[in-house]
């Protein structure tokens, strides 16, 4: 009898030992980039494992366009290499439409989806179902150096136009002393300069395309854009221009070289934190510019989120792993360990309601109207047939956006006149659209 | 007869090569080098070469965020996997096309060195689907035998170069005694192109451990080698180049070191038959 308990029992404890294996053997493998707030929560990943004993986590960390093209590979030949994606606002309607993602409608009541900010829910939506869960967010904005603007004589006001932003770029520019009125991006790539040149374009009153699917670089609005881009860049930027991107400008402001940098929001925390940035107490900050009569502030937004691709075999786990990744208590984990500064910015209302947040990071109000202001659908003055704000929505805007970028691209470094970088993008533009069947 | 060279010309020629020598070493050291810098060093404008508080902080932080040894087992293994396999086929087909040429052999060897041609994305999707049939996918399997089948052309050109070398009749007279096509070539060729073989394993080595596309491609998380380890601390939004550096100089590290210890072997190997 003894005997038979006791064999029982050991069966008993022999099976709970297997099945919390099997418990145990949930592993996600998260396909992400390398950015600080990415690796920030690498570092605060325990406190998701103790909640979660039962679910592993492997990190395959990419460069951007290298993540994108596995992703796409992995999702499109059903591989099913990856359990949870970083993506941004450009892919998650176009995969979501695709039936690659799949819908994060039904998530723990704790995640709170309404308390995300409005706009970055839209984005992410596709007919009112969200598909990915930002992670943190962005618009675009002016930083400018507040010393410099002071000891040239110009006041930049909040909500500049791009006259002003000439003017004052002229007047801060010392090149003898490698001070450069204003830095933008050059380097090619439909995510760097064509970000910035759609952007800007829009606050112009151009769009990409009108309402029949016609290219409209040669239009007045893109015309004046990129020539006052051009004029800027060679009279104020500075050398070696058509090679900066995101994060070259962000040095060159950083070592204060710039009297103003128009970018990511998301550029505020870094260049206001002492450790890295010489210019760290002196950064003021203004809307992204327009031009005087065009009611359009550029509509750039972006936010890095999380998704599960339709391959993954593992989606509960994923939903958890998300639901705590973009939660508000992930917001004031980050809080408690690392203080207010550092929380994952642009993505819930709760965080820029909060006094503290409000405190310790001074640029909270100018990303948070940025961010409000930027209208995905309504992009341009003009109607468009295509949603997206610093890039069109379409699955062939990388191909294209990046061939035009490589012509603006050209035309900075002094290879060809504005003119025929336009044409050209016209004319590429065109033949791209029309073989596309659009 | 060895022709004189006179003290100045000698001097001169010492300055030229270490000139040439530091300027290709240039870029590996300034990594190193910006390896012990902190991000604001690293970026700073001017540049600063030598004097900078040196610090291991970067390091620290790549150790503590990535498994740098599951990278470097990985590595070891494709690449030494790739390159021994290579050898085993590469060996018996460069016999053949040195010692019993045929009227095609000319052309297979032109042939096998065009699909070098080819860029690889031009076959990334059937490859990977094929991966995925197999169930190979970031498996170290797949890749030492991509990284073989891809490194193959130059292994077999090098032996085969290597193997012209050698004459024929020691061949015959090995032949003479008995010794079969086994014995003739594991006892008498091999021994006699140690130097040609020993350079060919090491540069394919190095080019299995570099190889960065395939490698990108078809591994995730248990078959990720180096390239994969170095391309994680690049960064879209936020400057970590001191850490990338640190990244980038453990994972050269391993290859710089042995090519260092072998580099007799390899220029010995590699200028093999050229002078005569």
């Amino acid at each position: 009898m003894t005997t038979t308990i006791r064999a029982l029992l050991g069966a008993t404890a022999l099976s709970a030992i297997g099945l919390s294996a099997t418990a145990q053997d949930t592993t996600l493998t998260i396909a992400t980039v390398n950015n600080g707030d990415m690796i920030r929560m690498q570092g605060l990943t325990q406190d998701f494992t103790n909640q979660n004993p039962g679910i592993a986590l492997e990190w395959v960390t990419l460069e951007e366009n290298v993540l994108r093209q596995r992703v796409t590979q992995d999702i499109a030949t059903g591989g099913g290499q990856f359990d949870v994606l970083t993506i941004g606002t450009y892919e998650v309607p176009i995969w979501a439409n695709q039936e690659w993602l799949v819908p994060l409608d039904d998530m723990p009541e704790d995640y709170n989806a309404d308390d995300l900010l409005p706009a970055i829910r839209d984005a992410l939506s596709v007919d009112g179902t969200l598909y990915a869960a930002p992670f943190y967010g962005e618009s675009a904005m002016v930083m400018y150096r507040t010393d410099l603007a002071e000891e040239a004589g110009v006041t930049i006001p909040e909500e500049p136009t791009w006259t002003d932003i000439m003017a004052a770029a002229e007047a801060m520019t010392d090149r003898d002393n490698e001070i450069y009125g204003i830095c933008l991006r050059g380097k090619a790539g439909w995510g760097e300069n064509m970000a910035f040149l759609t952007a800007m374009a829009n606050s112009y009153g151009g769009a990409w395309f009108n309402n029949d699917w016609e290219a409209q670089f040669e239009s007045e609005p893109w015309q004046s854009a990129v020539s006052d881009y051009l004029m800027m860049m060679e009279n104020y930027g500075p050398p070696g221009a058509a090679n900066n991107g995101f994060n070259e400008n962000l040095s060159l402001f950083q070592q204060g070289k710039c009297g103003m940098w128009i970018d990511a929001t998301v550029a505020a925390s870094f260049v206001t934190d002492p450790e890295d940035s010489t210019v760290a107490d002196s950064v003021g900050y203004a809307v992204f510019p327009n031009k005087e009569g065009v009611d359009n502030h550029g509509n750039w937004l972006w936010a890095w989120s999380l998704a599960i691709p339709a391959s993954s075999e593992q989606q509960d786990a994923a939903k958890a792993f998300i639901s705590w990744a973009t939660g508000q208590g992930y917001t004031e984990l980050v809080a408690s360990e690392e203080g207010w500064r550092s929380a994952p910015p642009g993505t819930r209302t709760s965080l820029y309601e909060n006094a503290e947040y409000q405190e310790a990071a001074p640029f909270a109000e100018m990303t948070l109207n940025a961010m409000n202001a930027a209208d995905t659908i309504n992009q341009s003055v003009m109607e468009t047939p295509y949603t997206g704000g610093q890039f069109v929505a379409i699955p062939e805007f990388a191909g294209i956006g990046t061939q035009v970028g490589q012509e603006m691209s050209a035309a900075l470094a002094g290879q060809q006149s504005a003119e025929e970088a336009l044409a050209n993008a016209q004319a590429l533009t065109t033949d791209e659209i029309e073989a596309a069947g659009y | 007869m060895a022709r004189a060279v006179t003290p100045q010309r000698k001097t001169l020629n010492t300055i030229f090569a270490w000139a040439i020598g530091l300027t290709i070493f240039f870029p590996i050291l300034w990594t190193i080098l910006t390896s012990f810098k902190t991000e604001g060093t690293a970026i700073a404008n001017p540049p600063v070469l030598l004097f900078f508080d040196w610090t291991l902080e970067n390091y620290e932080t790549v150790q503590e965020r990535s498994n740098y040894m599951r990278y470097l087992w990985n590595s070891i293994a494709i690449a030494g996997g790739s390159t021994i396999l290579g050898l085993i086929v590469a060996v018996p087909a460069a016999w053949s096309m040195a010692f019993v040429p045929s009227k095609a052999t000319k052309n297979i060897l032109m042939w096998m060195l065009s699909t070098k041609m080819l860029p690889a994305v031009g076959v990334l999707f059937p490859i990977y689907l094929i991966c995925i049939q197999l169930g190979l996918l970031d498996s170290k399997i797949a890749l030492i035998v991509i990284l073989m089948l891809i490194n193959l052309p130059i292994i077999v050109w090098m032996l085969y170069t290597y193997f012209r070398e050698i004459p024929g009749e020691i061949l015959e007279a090995g032949r003479m005694d008995g010794a079969g096509l086994r014995e003739e070539i594991l006892y008498i060729l091999t021994p006699m192109a140690v130097p040609g073989i020993a350079s060919t394993l090491l540069l394919n080595f190095i080019l299995a451990w570099n190889e960065a596309f395939w490698t990108l491609n078809l591994t995730a998380v248990n078959a990720a080698p180096l390239t994969a380890f170095i391309a994680s601390y690049s960064s879209p939004e936020g400057l970590f180049f001191a850490k990338l550096s640190a990244a980038s100089t453990m994972a050269i590290a391993p290859i710089l070191i042995l090519g260092w210890f072998s580099q007799k072997q390899l220029v010995r190997g590699l200028t093999f038959g050229a002078v005569k």
